[in-house]
């Protein structure tokens, strides 16, 4: 067996596995401290993917053949004629923004009203965003998407040996990003999301503006989201509409977050691989497990399954998981009539 | 022992009738909304074309029917129910399954009913994905919402759990009957030319009675029948109508029959507007339905009819000025305006 080309597919494994982780990160700002139900992972996603994919392109090149012809005249569209062509960690910076302010616009109407509304407002967005990059072909070149996205430095790096060094970078983005999660959630920011988790309205009494943390941690999550989607891009390379259908951009890091355990940083990375190998290692086998739709209807059941069991998460957070125990004992004790 | 038991009944129908006075006043606030909408009707009617409003009220009927179950489910179960588009695309690819799969094995087949593109076999398979959508949303709470329940689970979880439930079922859906297009067998007919260039498919005046027809008998069952009081008690207050006695398992059974029979039939009538079924047309239609419901009121039956209407029609009505494929989107931004300007929907209470 050809050993380079399996550590070539492990590197490729292990950049799709640390996107994911990120996004699994972001979801667990949201959802595991502080109960917010955003579905529209895959708005974020694509927002944070399109933004810096359209901030680094260069303007199109007349003797490409691709950019005339297969991608129809690029040059006549308004955002990709000027060619932004940025650096890469400030469109990195720029999708992380970008996706901070989506958030607070729609985190600032709806939080302040019940968790439900929150939820309902992200399948919005995440439709409205598809929808907005599918028709305004000035924007991102509409339904036949963008290619050539630029790469880490350039061309100085052969693009055989791309993936080694964007390893490197997706990994001290995602340590970063580990560190800043976790520290935040140790923090006293971070244990009033978790009071606001568990009980809104003490929290609220003990003099807590409720609404201002959830939109922080909103905002937070939706751009760890964003930066997550720009690494997609500057990864894949080719972006279209597409790419962001709901079961790949936000059901499967919602599969990957309740297998690592809400509330879980290390639980998070490690659902993120976990299913991410499940996802990338049953594509080999034979008969229905390759099935798109068979794995839609293993996801479905698995949350379900989930929710029914275990509602933390596979993991669960550490902590409650020893104290946890004991309270759901006792509280099962209470509330069994028999 | 007779007087403490007696005191919450009262309470509970006093309940009911103040709720349905509130409904009927008009606090000054209600009356300038209304008015400020009424101008703003009113003065784009003359650009809008009476078309596109027909066809609004057409496809608003279909909503209608998926948000007064949805609405219902949400009021009373507290479950905003994001399986509710999947148990229409369900309900579709069932009465395809009976119009396709069971009916031309008995001799019964055929299309173009009189005016209509569709045949006799929608119209048997109708009331049967009805009944079958209905059993199925029954069994799905007693298989998981009633044990969350049960446990206390927060709105959350129920939420999360209903998606849960709306990936596997399109993924069931896609795994039988494939992700690709079908349609009920079909052929073509004649649109009706009304003035004004208002063009009607028989097929929409269909829709739009088969709804009319469906809405009516929901009002009547939730007005007058002692279900509906009940499911209505539930809604308002549940802990208040579990000491006055209402059986909430039996409200529950019935809350998810007709949302689930309504469900379904307007998965059916979507499909036979769009002409085609598409796994993924239950779960994009999520959005004007939530758009209609909060629009509604969450928990208001007549709100969310008024709500889809106003959806449905401004979706289409949309379409003069804006992309079409953008139609999800305007009910996404009628939700937000909503939930910007009146949060609990143009018929609830400003409290």
């Amino acid at each position: 067996m050809d050993i380079g080309g399996v550590i070539d597919y492990l590197v490729g494994f292990a950049i799709m596995a640390m996107i994911y982780a990120i996004f699994t990160l972001g979801l667990n700002v949201h959802w595991g401290f502080t109960g917010l139900f955003n579905i529209g992972i895959a708005g974020f996603f694509a927002l944070g993917a399109y933004t810096s994919a359209l901030l680094t392109s260069p303007p199109p090149d007349p003797e490409q053949f691709e950019d005339f012809v297969f991608g129809g005249d690029l040059a006549h569209y308004g955002f990709l004629d000027w060619g932004i062509d940025a650096w890469f960690f400030l469109g990195i910076a720029a999708a992380a923004a970008v996706c901070g302010i989506v958030a607070l616009m729609i985190g600032s109407i709806t939080l302040r009203l019940n968790d439900d509304y929150l939820s309902i407002a992200t399948l919005g967005i995440a439709e409205s965003v598809r929808l907005f990059f599918l028709n305004e072909k000035w924007a991102a070149n509409g339904s036949k998407g963008l290619y050539r996205i630029p790469k880490f430095l350039g061309d100085l790096i052969p693009a055989e040996s791309y993936d080694y060094l964007y390893v490197v970078v997706v990994l001290v983005v995602l340590a970063i990003l580990f560190v800043a999660v976790q520290r935040a959630a140790r923090s006293p920011w971070g244990r009033v999301l978790r009071a606001i988790r568990e009980d809104e309205v003490t929290t609220a009494a003990s003099g807590k503006y409720v609404f201002h943390y959830k939109l922080q941690s909103f905002v937070f999550g939706a751009m760890i989201m964003g930066t997550g989607g720009a690494l997609f891009a500057h990864h894949v390379r080719f972006l279209s509409p597409l790419t962001f259908d709901p079961l790949l951009a936000t059901f499967v890091i919602w599969a990957m977050l309740m297998v690592g355990g809400s509330g879980n940083n290390f639980g998070a990375v490690l659902g993120a691989f976990v299913v991410w190998g499940v996802w990338a290692g049953t594509q080999f086998l034979p008969g229905i497990f390759a099935d798109p739709s068979f794995r839609l209807l293993m996801i479905g059941v698995l949350i379900v399954a989930i929710m029914l069991v275990r509602p933390g998460g596979l993991l669960g957070e550490w902590r409650r998981m020893v104290a946890g125990s004991q309270v759901e004992a006792a509280s099962r004790e209470a509330s069994d009539p028999k | 022992m007779h007087i403490v038991p007696s005191q919450p009944q009262n309470l509970a129908i006093s309940a009911l009738r103040s709720r349905h006075r509130i409904a009927l006043t008009l606090s000054p606030n209600r009356l300038a909304a209304l008015i400020v909408v009424g101008i703003l009707v009113l003065g784009f009617l003359p650009f809008v074309k009476l078309g596109l409003v027909a066809n609004g009220i057409i496809f608003g009927s279909v909503i209608a029917l998926g948000a007064i179950g949805l609405t219902l489910v949400y009021g009373i179960l507290k479950l905003g129910n994001f399986a509710h588009g999947d148990y229409m695309a369900f309900g579709a690819y069932v009465a395809f399954f009976v119009v396709d799969g069971i009916l031309p094995r008995a001799g019964i087949h055929g299309a173009g009913l009189g005016p209509f593109t569709f045949g006799f076999p929608v119209l048997v398979a109708l009331p049967l994905s009805a009944i079958v959508v209905a059993l199925g949303a029954i069994a799905l709470d007693s298989l998981i919402y009633r044990r969350l329940r049960d446990r206390g689970a927060s709105t959350a979880i129920l939420m999360m759990a209903s998606l849960g439930v709306a990936i596997a079922i399109r993924g069931l859906v896609q795994l039988i009957w494939s992700g690709d297009t079908q349609h009920y067998p079909r052929e073509s007919r004649q649109v009706y030319h009304l003035p004004m260039d208002v063009r009607i498919p028989p097929d929409g005046l269909f829709v739009a009675i088969v709804a009319v027809i469906l809405v009516a008998g929901v009002y009547v069952l939730l007005t007058y029948t002692k279900m509906g009081k009940a499911m209505r008690a539930t809604s308002d207050n549940p802990s208040l109508a579990l000491v006055t006695g209402i059986n909430t398992k039996h409200v529950v059974w019935w809350t998810w029959g007709i949302g689930g029979a309504l469900a379904a039939v307007a998965g059916v009538l979507l499909a036979v507007v769009q002409a085609q079924l598409l796994p993924i047309m239950g779960w994009k239609f999520l959005i004007p339905l939530f758009a209609a419901v909060i629009l509604g009121g969450i928990g208001n039956p007549r709100g969310a009819l008024i709500g889809a209407l106003v959806v449905g029609v401004s979706m289409e009505v949309s379409t003069q000025w804006i992309n079409p494929s953008y139609k999800p989107a305007v009910a996404f931004a009628i939700m937000i305006g909503v939930l910007l300007a009146r949060p609990r929907g143009i018929f609830g209470d400003s409290q």
